[in-house]
């Protein structure tokens, strides 16, 4: 299979053709650099996404959210419904764990503000 | 319920007729279809308080234009309200047209307009700097004026409130008919009884004359496309800059408005839809190309808003207020088009005289003539201002940031009677909002303030309706 | 009666609390933030996503997360932040009108002022789109904070115009919220927002980008029910017969910010028509002596670190004049924009034999592949940077010795790269 996709790794943006076999990168074309390759690769075999939003709090003002590390790219709509499912207590402190295992991906979700009311 | 009189439209024309019935001993209704005083033509409009030599003399135009701009000083004072003659030129760039200007100035004498002057295209650049070096005349008016036409018709409105009027907005008029005791004006909020009833509905004056009338007159939407101007750019001129008129009206302007900002428009068109006030990319840039024709250098880069609003133009080239010849106690104010905000008062006064021939009208003693408006911080010296803080702390936050209006200003705005209710509402009163960012710092801050203040929901407040 | 400070610092956003910071590390010790916003941290609190601070802390963080850095830095080093507190205007001799719900209306004196008002979104109307004026049609930002700071969620078919960074940031965010973004229109035939947003806010939830594309129209009285998107020519006229109708209920602008100067007006600071915000040297002071400039009010930025490194620098100025008693008038040269670059920031450079590095930031007019930025001084080149991009939407930042700068103007450019 073939996936045409454009590197993050610098503004230059280059249009990467991966020929891919089951989930791995076989070979990229199109990349000008080493970076372009890698991105190649790692957005074929694991791609990952950090999931910022926010959680309702029981005052109805939302507090921002994030995973405390990247998540599988495809469990981010999971991951947004689980912590909308969530109300949380003010206050909440940043850092604060809102989530202990969101989506049962492994990764917390933790408040990225101090919300007092 | 019954009244004596019930005065359909909530406009600068419905308004001014309800503050001069205010004044008398009689109970007064004024209904409306919108949810706010001042929706329909009154509120998108060149805002001008137009000296009056452009109505042909004799005509109706003519007198209640010169004599309701003497009554605006007056009117500003007791209804505390920005008014200022800043004067206004005529002017023109081909010799061919010189004529036209004399002839204007003749019209503009027999009417009884003070103080007009030609002037060559020196002394007019003299005057303002930014007049195209192809201009080769003018004709200057000192006495023309700027006016807020939200705050004027508000004004109207509250006041005439305050004297014992009664106001049902949201209150479309579906059908009217006479009956032994005068009409029974049926609406979508119910059916109300009066003696009298006097047609201000602007766009739609024909519509609801002939619900109970022979129609006599038809009313035609013409629009009108606007841009204004950043306050930066509203010293581009210091006075109105008019073009010659054509049968379409007065041509596309170049003014400051009484706020500081500088309008330019309208175009003139003749729409089918009467509601259709939306802009075109083929009208605004008609608004570019004619308002450079006599003026240079406008600052288009630092266009902050544009809009466009309906005049009513009506089939007999002049306002049409008479009571109907068959229909006793009907009386029309409509083809209210320009200069029908410089002729507000006037008109009020001359309806007045109308309904005093169809009722007694007998003076109140506890009528007041003179209305306070919402205090305009920004426009404060220095101890006014810190007094009104010290006494109101809301007048300390500042919540739209470009006109530097305060919370306590867009409280009262919602508190008072006839308070806003919507985004646009508040915007119209103390102008949070009207400023360069166009609401987008100040409106969610508003919306919250709506939605406390009427007890509902964040996402039930409205922008306008 | 009056007050008296040694710093006045406008605004308490990520330009301001940096300021703030640097001049009280260099030793001034009466500073005051004026915040005009009930929290700190500015544009940052609304700005929730990740991938801020990667210069500065070495670490990916939101937008609060980073501006919880430096509220906190503030806190520790005691310097006085007012919020609420909103400066009216500015006389040329630094008399500061300040108003606020707690303490009224007042007048504080400072030494120094470092401005730094941040910028504001470009509003429908400045853009002239014809149509009606419906509920529904929003500027990014205000979406955002709506969105993210409410939890109000403005609609449920989106229609973006504008691919600036805030836009793409919204299309995501609006996404997750359970929101369709239908497509995101450019009028540009190149994105205005950076590479990783494309690919991250629009690539990744299947939101087509159309360049070369703008709104025609604006449907709807009330409520917004649709918008008509149109391309457009190299001049960026709509080509007719390409109109296509999209049924929506939202429109969301990010097509522009203009730094907020109004205030720096009624100081008499003189404003480049460039970028909307102060002229400045190289020590970010603007034309009306002790009132410097930095952060988006000064010229927009893309890069919150970038902000906080510039008004890190206008702070240890605004010490250095407080505690100098002023800067003292040295030989300056002009930096002057040359081929292919809009505008710099400074556009005056103190000549002098400090061994400092002397930083020079702009942006370019248009996309350029294998290029090069010179820099000249007096017609001698004093740097040559390679770059094998650069676009409009991200701004460039090179440092050049002081000591190699000489007397005749400083000219940057866009050249060919010699083979």
């Amino acid at each position: 299979m073939t996936r045409s996709m454009i590197c993050i790794g610098c503004p230059m943006g280059c249009e990467l053709t991966v020929e891919v076999e089951g989930s791995r990168a076989v070979s990229v074309t199109g990349n000008t650099c080493g970076i372009g390759k890698k991105y190649a690769e790692t957005e074929v075999s694991a791609p990952t996404r950090m999931v910022t939003t926010t959680v309702l709090s029981d005052g109805g003002v939302p507090v921002p959210v994030k995973t405390k590390t990247a998540v599988p790219k495809d469990r981010v709509f999971d991951v947004v419904r689980a912590v909308k499912a969530r109300r949380v207590a003010l206050p909440v402190g940043m850092g604060d764990v809102v989530l202990d295992d969101a989506a049962a991906t492994g990764v917390p979700v933790i408040a990225t503000m101090a919300v007092t009311g | 319920m019954r009244y004596d009189v019930i005065i359909i439209g909530a406009g600068v024309t419905g308004c001014a007729v309800a503050r001069a019935l205010s004044r008398y001993d009689v109970s007064a209704l004024v209904v409306d279809r919108e949810s706010d005083v001042c929706e329909g033509t009154s509120k998108a409009n060149s805002a001008i308080i137009h000296a009056g030599f452009d109505a042909l003399p004799g005509t109706l135009k003519a007198k209640l234009n010169v004599r309701g701009s003497a009554m605006m000083d007056e009117l500003a004072r007791d209804l505390d309200i920005p008014f200022r003659r800043n004067g206004a030129m005529v002017v023109c760039w081909r010799a061919d047209d010189l004529p036209k200007l004399q002839a204007l100035y003749d019209r503009g004498v027999a009417n009884g307009v003070q103080s007009l002057r030609l002037l060559n295209g020196d002394e007019a650049r003299a005057l303002e700097p930014a007049l195209r070096d192809e201009v080769c005349g003018a004709l200057y008016a000192p006495t023309s004026g700027i006016v807020c036409p939200f705050e004027l018709t508000l004004a109207l409105a509250e006041n005439a409130l305050e004297n014992g009027v009664r106001f049902s907005l949201s209150t479309g008029v579906t059908g009217i008919v006479q009956d032994e005791a005068g009409f029974a004006v049926t609406t979508t909020r119910g059916v109300f009884h009066a003696k009298c009833v006097v047609n201000c509905a602007g766009v739609y004056a024909d519509k609801i004359h002939d619900m109970v009338c022979e129609p006599s007159f038809n009313i035609t939407a013409r629009r009108g496309e606007y841009m204004l101007l950043d306050k930066t750019a509203g010293g581009t001129v210091s006075r109105t800059i008019f073009q010659l008129p054509t049968e379409m009206g007065k041509g596309v302007l170049v003014s400051p408005t009484i706020h500081g900002n500088l309008i330019v428009g309208p175009t003139a068109l003749d729409i089918d839809d009467r509601d259709d006030t939306a802009t075109t990319r083929e009208g605004l840039n008609e608004v570019r190309r004619a308002s450079a024709l006599g003026v240079k250098d406008i600052p288009y880069n630092r266009v902050i808003t544009s809009f466009s609003g309906l005049r009513a133009t009506g089939s007999t080239g002049d306002f049409i207020i008479r009571e109907d010849e068959k229909v006793k106690g009907f009386v029309d104010a409509a083809g209210i088009e320009s200069p029908g905000l410089s002729s507000a008062p006037a008109i009020g006064e001359d309806v007045l005289e109308i309904i005093r021939g169809i009722l007694p009208l007998r003076e109140k003693e506890s009528y007041i003539p003179t209305r306070r408006g919402i205090p305009k911080l920004a426009g404060m010296d220095f101890e006014a201002r810190q007094r009104l803080i010290a006494a109101r702390p809301e007048y300390g936050q500042i919540v739209c940031r470009c006109e530097q209006i305060s919370e306590g200003e867009i409280l009262d705005a919602i508190r008072r009677p006839l308070g806003a209710k919507t985004l646009d509402g508040v915007k119209r009163r103390v102008r949070a909002g009207m400023g360069r960012c166009q609401s987008g710092f100040c409106s969610p801050r508003v919306t919250e303030l709506l939605a406390r203040e009427q007890g509902i929901a964040f996402e039930d407040v409205v922008k306008n309706g | 009666m009056d007050e008296r400070v040694s710093l006045a610092i406008i605004g308490g956003g990520p330009a301001g609390l940096a300021a703030a910071a640097a001049a009280r590390e260099r030793g001034v010790e009466d500073i005051v933030v004026f915040e005009r916003d009930t929290r700190l941290g500015g544009i940052l609190n609304q700005c929730i996503h990740n991938g801020f601070g990667l210069h500065t802390f070495k670490e990916e963080l939101t937008g609060p997360e980073y501006a919880g850095r430096y509220i906190e830095k503030v806190r520790q080093l005691g310097i006085c932040c007012e919020t609420g507190s909103m400066a009216l205007s500015i006389s040329p001799d630094r008399e500061i009108t300040v108003v606020s719900r707690e303490k009224g209306l007042r007048v504080v004196r400072a030494d120094a002022i470092v401005l730094a008002m941040g910028c504001r979104e470009r509003p429908r109307g400045a853009l002239n789109i014809p149509g009606t004026r419906p509920q529904g049609i929003y500027t990014a930002g205000t979406a955002q904070k709506l969105v993210n700071c409410m939890g109000i969620i403005p609609g449920r078919e989106v229609v973006i115009l504008g691919s600036g960074d805030i836009g793409l940031i919204m299309a995501r965010r609006m996404t997750l919220e359970g929101a369709h973004v239908q497509v995101v229109a450019e009028l540009m035939p190149y994105s205005g927002g950076l590479k990783r947003n494309i690919v991250q806010c629009l690539d990744d939830f299947g939101i087509p980008l159309k360049l070369s594309h703008t709104v025609v129209d604006i449907r709807g009285r009330r409520r917004l029910e649709g918008v008509t998107i149109a391309q457009v020519d190299r001049t960026g006229a709509p080509i007719p017969g390409t109109g296509i109708d999209y049924p929506c209920d939202t429109l969301l602008l990010s097509c522009g910010l203009i730094p907020e100067n109004e205030l720096s007006l009624t100081a008499g600071v003189a404003l480049n028509g460039a970028t909307n915000g102060p002229l400045v040297d190289d020590r970010l002071q603007t034309s009306v002596p002790g009132i410097f400039a930095c952060g988006n009010a000064l010229h927009v930025h893309d890069l919150v670190d970038f902000v906080s490194e510039e008004a890190g620098r206008a702070g240890t100025h605004a010490a250095e004049y407080i505690l100098n008693g002023g800067h003292g008038a040295g030989p300056c040269v002009r930096v002057m924009p040359g081929e292919g670059i809009r505008y710099t920031v400074p556009t005056t450079v103190h000549l002098g034999d400090g061994d400092d590095q002397v930083r020079l930031r702009f942006r370019v007019r248009d996309v350029y592949k294998g290029r090069a930025i010179r820099v000249t001084s007096g017609g001698e080149a004093v740097l040559l940077k390679k770059r094998r991009i650069m676009v409009p939407s991200e701004m460039e930042d090179v440092a050049i010795d002081r000591r190699r700068i000489v007397d005749g103007d400083l000219r940057v450019e866009i050249v060919e790269v010699e083979p």
